[in-house]
């Protein structure tokens, strides 16, 4: 028999909040976390405002200890080992000291280490490969952030990084989901990480993606469904969950912030109207069908969706797929939010942190609002109601909620989630 | 303070970011051994040598880090190296 797949812990650390209680609290009240960055108007970039988590150095030895921290320079393995180990302390679980066989973690990042990577760079080149030290691999291997919670966790189970742009956290989540409901572990830390600044974000801005009219007005920048929309604005941090297969969470009396029923990833192939950087749209409908397919829901079900809505042109689009992937338009539509409107676009971590945005609203039942929309784009709301939109906090149940993202190389990830009943 | 005394003290300066056995290292003489006794990460051990270098201004080639496992290894090769500059 197959195992269901409950959330028992999560944890995030995000541009507008770090921890359940922060975060919590600010998606609730609309707090943007976007900043202005002297460094990327020094750099000369055409974006210069991003999301970045604020951890200070006092923080951070809370979590890595000071030998970790010698030469350490990777904000992405930062941020996942914060949100994975808030995650697991979250979910009630303490660290063993030997090998737990039963829990492993598929751990998502984009680039690893990038700030230790290009320090490596600068050395090797001036001949100095000798004097790199010992950490350069840990850190700048695709899989270091997985690898460096295996370790502080004790983790036995399958341990991993996947990689597919800004389907990561997303895919991830769905990766331990598959995991657990097959029976080969018994809990998985699933979850998204992104690396910060100019290094990962130069070539978005290269590419004239970001938005360049708000480096005056940084909160108001990211504009997901807005008709003043004119490109995404870079975030980083990370999101984590910690999925238990219902038994062990029952077994523990442990919380259950909401039940994973199913998903669906897959690919439109870069065909009819794919392309490495945009969405099939018959491909993207196939896998939010296939989701609500599998979770055997009907999709007059679902209260909100949680959309992958960045604030470009291709925002419109993504509303026409949901909606004709689910048969619903006007004001049979479901509610929408896009967690970009305060954050920016996380990059690999944007699935997950939205994600734990997405888990909490059912936990807590709100639907969060959506920033810096007050002009909303036509085209959407000739589709679906503009009362869809919320533009301030909704008090009301949330039973299920769809979450979607969409990634370079035309990737998809939809999740759904419900509220847990035995 | 002798000059090989105040060596050691300058060494284990040196390697206590790294070291994971805290009795060990309280109780560290010439025979303690850094993988062994103070349970060091064999792949700290280069951090060590570099740290090394950097302290005292000297290069430390493969060889001599090679055979660089114990207090006592590490000062002949700080007072060998540091003699040469």
């Amino acid at each position: 028999m197959e195992n269901r797949v409950v959330i028992t812990g999560l944890g995030v650390v995000a541009p507008n909040g770090i921890g359940l209680t922060e975060f919590t609290h600010a998606i609730k009240n609309g707090t943007s976390g976007v900043k202005f960055f002297p460094q990327l108007k020094e750099l000369e970039f055409s974006c210069c405002i991003g999301g970045k988590p604020e951890v200070s150095e006092d923080l951070k030895r809370e979590y890595l200890t000071e030998l970790q921290l010698r030469g350490f320079n990777s904000s992405g393995i930062l941020y996942g080992c914060m949100a994975g180990m808030d995650a697991w302390k979250d979910a009630g679980l303490s660290i063993s000291e030997s090998t737990d066989y039963d829990s492993g973690t598929v751990f998502g990042a984009g680039t690893s280490g990038i700030e230790r990577f290009r320090e490596a760079i600068y050395k090797v080149d001036e001949k100095q490969v000798r004097r790199l030290g010992s950490t350069v691999v840990a850190q700048t291997m695709a899989s270091g952030v997985s690898a460096y919670l295996g370790g502080i966790l004790g983790l036995g189970n399958q341990v991993t990084t996947n990689s597919s742009a800004c389907t990561t956290g997303t895919e991830a989540i769905l990766m331990g989901f598959e995991r657990i409901k097959a029976g080969r572990a018994k809990r998985m830390i699933v979850g998204g990480t992104s690396d910060e600044g100019p290094y990962v974000w130069g070539g978005f801005d290269a590419m004239r993606v970001l938005t360049y009219k708000h480096n005056e007005s940084p909160k108001t920048g990211s504009r997901p469904m807005s008709a003043t929309a004119s490109g995404f604005v870079p975030g980083s941090g990370a999101g984590a969950l910690i999925l238990e297969s219902l038994e062990s969470a029952l077994e523990r009396n442990a919380t259950i912030y909401a039940e994973v029923l199913g998903g669906e990833v897959n690919s439109g192939g870069q065909r009819d109207g794919g392309s490495m950087t945009a969405p099939n749209s018959e491909s993207v409908q196939r896998c939010i069908q296939k989701a609500v397919e599998n979770s055997n829901i009907k999709a007059s079900e679902i209260d909100a969706i949680n959309g992958h809505l960045t604030a470009t042109i291709k925002d419109f689009t993504e509303i026409e797929n949901w909606s004709q992937a689910l048969k619903l338009e006007g004001d049979d539509f479901p509610h929408i939010n896009s967690l970009k409107s305060m954050i920016g676009h996380c990059l690999s971590a944007s699935g997950a942190i939205e994600s734990v945005a997405s888990v909490l609203q059912i936990h807590n039942n709100f639907i969060f609002p959506n920033i810096n929309c007050e002009d909303l784009n036509e085209e959407i709301t000739s589709l679906i109601s503009a009362e869809k939109i919320p533009q301030k906090l909704i008090d009301k149940k949330v039973n299920i909620v769809a979450k979607a993202s969409f990634g370079f190389g035309d990737v998809n990830g939809c999740i759904i989630f419900k509220k847990f009943k035995l | 303070m002798s000059d090989k005394d105040k060596m050691i003290e300058e060494l284990k300066a040196l390697i206590k970011p790294y070291i994971q056995d805290e009795e060990a290292f309280k109780n560290l003489h010439e025979n303690t051994n850094f993988i062994e006794d103070l349970k060091i990460n064999s792949a700290n051990l280069v951090d060590i040598v570099l740290d090394i270098e950097d302290k005292y201004d000297i290069e430390i080639d493969n060889d001599s880090m090679d055979k660089m496992l114990s207090v006592k290894a590490a000062l002949e090769i700080i007072e060998q190296k540091v003699s040469k500059k």
